[in-house]
């Protein structure tokens, strides 16, 4: 039975599996109707569509904020619709999340908002020492290590948000709106650093109202409109729902 | 968990207590003027009900034997006093005794005159209770003794102290329950304000995959040091009120320090101290563990 399947039954290298999914919040019409997805492990996908077209709660539903109302959904592995409380912690861990807002801890500097994701995984300090720098390198802010969020520019916390989701070697990178805050040369060396990742075998899940960034890069384009995929091209572009 | 991640937990615990000094403070205020209130009334109240003891262990009852009752039942009447178990201690008080300090107390150094013993018939045991609300008990039971002539009591002050022992009992205990109420009450609106600021901060461990557990720790530490905090600075307070208090009353009021026993600032902390550290500490204990649980489901 499809519906039911488990770790070792996804097919292929396929890491995220949407079978007829439905979410629908309390009395209200449902936001995803019938969603079908399937992403490979690596792939680079844009999630596209208008305000209210559902893409946010695509990515709260595969970071198991939310459930699903019907359907299933299988991420690396995971039942996320049977999944138990204390077990999601750990498959968070194998997940890397950059929200719009950064989220960033406003009282810690770079270096601890960074190093807390790996005292989450119960990293030796001796770890820490050695994994934090080098993915502050990455991101190209090893000189602002002790610099706290507000003494950063929008662009540089998204960086510091983007080291703290790689530093555990997440298998996907969720970024929902990762530019929405930025200007477009910020923007783009942020979508620089996400190909980037991605070129390293990490699997990056983008939601974007971003056309010219869609369009420019030409990677996997899901398109929603009111809950519904109205398009899933290899290689697409920014739909115009008009 | 690694010893470092323990460290790291108790760390951060205490780095929240200077990140959100407001949110201390103000924990601490709570914490401390409840508690503070608390162990006022409790040394308050400490005090009378160890006033009224003293006052009840110096009440005796005192029984009076037929006449010409020989002195093998005289001291069988004194073993089945003694092993009632509302009785202190009974003592055998002669006649002889008596004589001799009625004789000393009214005649002095003056010849009396008698030239035998005028209260021959005078010897008895004087009974000391260990709670004075048994005494109708005891003298029922000591009446219905043979050899028995007389039981002398003072009822009117056995029940007053009865009466003003289970008053005190009963105000205490609703007071306390108040200001515990009152104390729960607003450290918990204290704790959940704080904590509301810094949901945010949860949502964001959890997002990257911290357990409740390591969620919590961070919190509970705090939330019991603060309740530590809060409890060390009024039991330090009211030491200093407490001995200052002392002082004023034996300096000014010498009558009333001969007349009431206070008790000894240690006897008062022997019992104040864990409870307020243990009221304080479970406290913020709970208070946190309540207030981060409703932030968890993330």
């Amino acid at each position: 039975m499809a519906m039911k399947k488990k770790k070792s039954t996804v097919p292929g290298d396929e890491i995220i599996t949407l079978t007829n999914v439905c979410k629908a919040y309390s009395a209200g019409a449902p936001t995803l109707k019938n969603v079908n997805l399937h992403i490979k492990k690596g792939e680079f996908v844009f999630i596209v569509g208008d305000s209210g077209s559902g893409k946010s709660t695509l990515i709260k539903l595969l970071l198991r904020e939310l459930t699903i109302t019907s359907g299933y959904i299988n991420v690396m592995g995971y039942d996320l619709s049977r999944i138990r409380h204390r077990k999601i912690p750990k498959f968070r861990r194998n997940l890397g999340v950059v929200f719009q807002d950064f989220r960033l801890l406003k009282d810690r500097n770079v270096y601890e908002n960074v190093a807390f994701a790996q005292r989450i995984i119960q990293k030796s300090t001796k770890e820490i020492k050695r994994n934090v720098p080098s993915i502050l390198a990455v991101v190209g802010l090893a000189g602002k290590y002790k610099a706290k969020p507000k003494q950063l520019s929008g662009g540089e916390q998204q960086r510091v948000a983007l080291a703290r989701a790689l530093v555990n070697k997440p298998t996907i990178l969720l970024a929902d709106e990762p530019t929405g805050n930025l200007d477009p040369k910020n923007s783009w060396e942020i979508m620089k650093l996400l190909e980037q990742i991605n070129e390293n075998g990490t699997t990056v899940i983008v939601v974007t109202h971003n056309r010219e960034i869609v369009n420019a890069m030409q990677k996997r384009v899901v398109a929603l409109k009111k809950g519904v995929i109205i398009s899933d091209e290899e290689k697409g572009g920014y739909i115009d729902e008009d | 968990m690694r010893i470092s991640s323990f460290f790291y937990t108790v760390r951060q615990g205490i780095r929240n207590l200077f990140r959100n000094k407001w949110f201390t403070l103000a924990s601490i205020a709570t914490i401390s003027a409840c508690l503070f209130l608390f162990g006022l009334f409790y040394a308050v109240v400490a005090n009378f009900q160890h006033i009224v003891r003293t006052a009840e262990q110096g009440i005796s009852v005192s029984v009076f034997f037929d006449e010409g009752l020989d002195d093998s039942r005289i001291q069988e009447i004194g073993e089945l006093i003694r092993r009632r178990p509302e009785v202190s201690n009974a003592e055998f008080v002669s006649a002889d005794q008596v004589w001799e300090e009625f004789r000393t107390e009214y005649f002095g150094d003056y010849e009396d005159g008698f030239p035998e013993n005028p209260l021959a018939n005078s010897a008895h045991y004087d009974i000391y209770l260990n709670d004075v609300s048994m005494q109708s008990a005891l003298v029922t039971y000591l009446e219905s003794l043979s050899g028995v002539r007389m039981v002398n009591r003072s009822e009117l002050v056995a029940t007053t102290l009865t009466g003003a022992n289970a008053l005190i009992a009963y105000v205490s205990m609703g007071i306390i329950a108040i200001l515990f109420a009152v104390s729960v009450f607003l450290i918990s609106n204290t704790v959940m304000i704080g904590i509301s600021v810094r949901k945010e901060e949860i949502n964001i461990m959890k997002y990257i995959g911290a357990t409740d557990f390591f969620v919590r720790s961070p919190f509970v530490i705090e939330g019991m040091l603060i309740g530590l905090i809060g409890a060390a600075i009024p039991l330090g307070i009211i030491y200093g009120v407490y001995n200052a208090v002392l002082a004023y009353i034996s300096e000014r009021f010498p009558m009333l320090v001969s007349l009431l026993s206070f008790l000894d600032i240690r006897d008062v902390f022997n019992v104040l101290t864990p409870v307020s550290l243990g009221i304080g500490i479970g406290i913020g204990f709970l208070g946190s563990v309540v207030t981060v649980r409703k932030h968890l489901r993330v």
